[in-house]
């Protein structure tokens, strides 16, 4: 029963009927011109709209991919620049700072001066004047006795006036006043 | 003759149980593996088909022609419904992302490095083809009687690598120009007797690669077929229906190593095809 089995190729050669590798150019010929019109109806109905689609939203993401690396490298330069101003911002509030501290200082030592020598000259002035007064008192002072000494002198007079006595208290009066 | 008492048959069983009891010729699985004039539907009936010649050549409409039509009508209506979902938006769903997968697979993994620069003027015969034989060798599955894988003829396998074959040397004329590329077969700086002996040799070197292609395709669709056929037909062979389960099991594993074999013999013709294409359009000797 399986004898036959075997060599199922042979035995429909050998039958001179159609074998598997018999080729039929019918066949062949018919299978070309299907194959040529299926790549021309697919080309233009299929394979080209998909295609282009493709190529399109490749396009697309790519093209959106490098925007985006575009705005990120903006971002980062923008982040960079805003870093060095922030730096220099703070560097000038610190020059700005330390400039008022010295100015300050400067203000504080002027002010201090100012009013120790305006108190130095207030003092001088208030000496001066305490001078000025004390020598118009004694010169006040000096008249008034002078005076008095003459109202004595002449009250002397009138009540004794004898000769070398009299003369002798005068002198002395008036040499301690001269004195003084 | 068996193969005229049968042709009618309805159901290929039905052919392989009338071959088993009449005696233990084989040539009924040779019946359901060859190429018809019908098409046989079981019980709705049979299809014959027209017959006739042109020049002496037999243009009969065959089984397997027939089979042929129906692959790309369905190719056809596919793809251009998968076409109609990038007309919305570019990111499609369902059917439009199936085929954007193998359309992706073919120009990415197959076309764009085998053919380099320039590919985007292959990429419709590509596509074609591979999605051509895939669909054929996926036809092939479906477990109708009478209904067989096209590629499994070898007048199609045949047809198809004819069409590599002068797209293969179209490319090699293009980029080089006729004369340069027949010069170019043979290595330049021989010996005059090593040219002798080369010429024919780079001559025939350019038929095998086609005839490979043919016949690796027809060889590989076909021996699925046979061993499923003949699985099954081991039922009737052995008159008894315990042998039936394990029929069925290797049958079953057959057919889904089939389903491997289709995918696997679509990208090896289209791959080989762009293979040759961008050797005979980069020659470099």
């Amino acid at each position: 029963m399986f004898t036959g089995f075997s060599l199922p190729f042979v035995a429909v050669i050998a039958e001179g009927g159609s074998s598997l590798i018999e080729v039929n150019p019918g066949v062949i010929i018919w299978t070309v011109a299907t194959f040529i019109i299926l790549l021309l109806i697919l080309k233009k109905f299929a394979w080209k709209p998909i295609l282009f689609a493709l190529e399109q939203r490749e396009t697309a993401i790519k093209e959106s991919l490098e925007k985006a690396q575009t705005a990120k490298e903006e971002a980062q330069k923008i982040l960079d620049q805003n870093q060095v101003n922030l730096a220099k911002a703070e560097e000038e509030s610190k020059q700005i700072i330390n400039q008022s501290r010295v100015y300050a200082e400067k203000l504080k030592d002027q002010i201090i001066q100012d009013s120790k020598s305006e108190a130095k000259k207030m003092i001088e002035e208030a000496a001066a004047e305490i001078e000025r007064k004390k020598d118009a008192a004694f010169d006040e002072l000096k008249n008034q006795v002078a005076e008095i000494a003459v109202l004595a002198a002449e009250k002397i007079i009138r009540e004794k006036l004898d000769g070398e006595t009299q003369k002798k208290i005068v002198d002395k009066f008036i040499g301690e006043i001269t004195k003084n | 003759m068996i193969l005229d008492k049968i042709t009618n048959l309805p159901a290929a069983v039905d052919t392989a149980k009338k071959a088993a009891e009449s005696s233990s010729d084989p040539s009924w699985i040779m019946h359901h593996v060859l190429d018809a004039n019908s098409i046989s539907f079981g019980p709705l009936g049979t299809l014959n088909l027209p017959h006739f010649q042109l020049f002496g050549i037999d243009f009969s409409i065959t089984r397997d022609i027939f089979i042929i039509w129906v692959v790309s009508a369905i190719l056809i209506l596919l793809s251009i419904l998968a076409a109609r979902g990038y007309k919305k938006s570019l990111i499609p769903k369902g059917l439009s992302n199936l085929f954007e997968i193998i359309i992706e697979f073919v120009r990415d993994e197959i076309v764009k490095p085998s053919i380099g620069k320039g590919y985007t003027a292959y990429m419709p015969y590509m596509l074609t083809l591979f999605f051509f034989v895939l669909f054929c060798n996926l036809f092939g599955l479906i477990p109708a009687p009478n209904l067989i894988v096209p590629t499994g003829n070898i007048a199609v396998t045949a047809a198809l690598a004819g069409i590599s074959f002068i797209a293969i040397q179209y490319s090699g004329i293009k980029s080089y120009g006729f004369i340069k590329y027949f010069k170019n077969l043979v290595p330049a700086g021989m010996p005059g007797w090593i040219v002798v002996v080369i010429i024919p040799l780079e001559l025939l070197g350019l038929f095998t690669k086609p005839f490979a292609l043919c016949v690796r395709l027809f060889a590989n669709m076909i021996a699925g077929h046979i061993v499923i056929f003949s699985l099954v037909g081991l039922i009737f062979i052995m008159h008894t229906v315990y042998v039936a389960p394990v029929s069925v099991g290797f049958t079953l594993f057959i057919e889904l190593l089939e389903i491997l074999v289709a995918l696997i013999q679509a990208y090896i013709f289209t791959m080989l095809t762009a293979l040759f294409i961008g050797m005979a359009k980069h020659m470099e000797h």
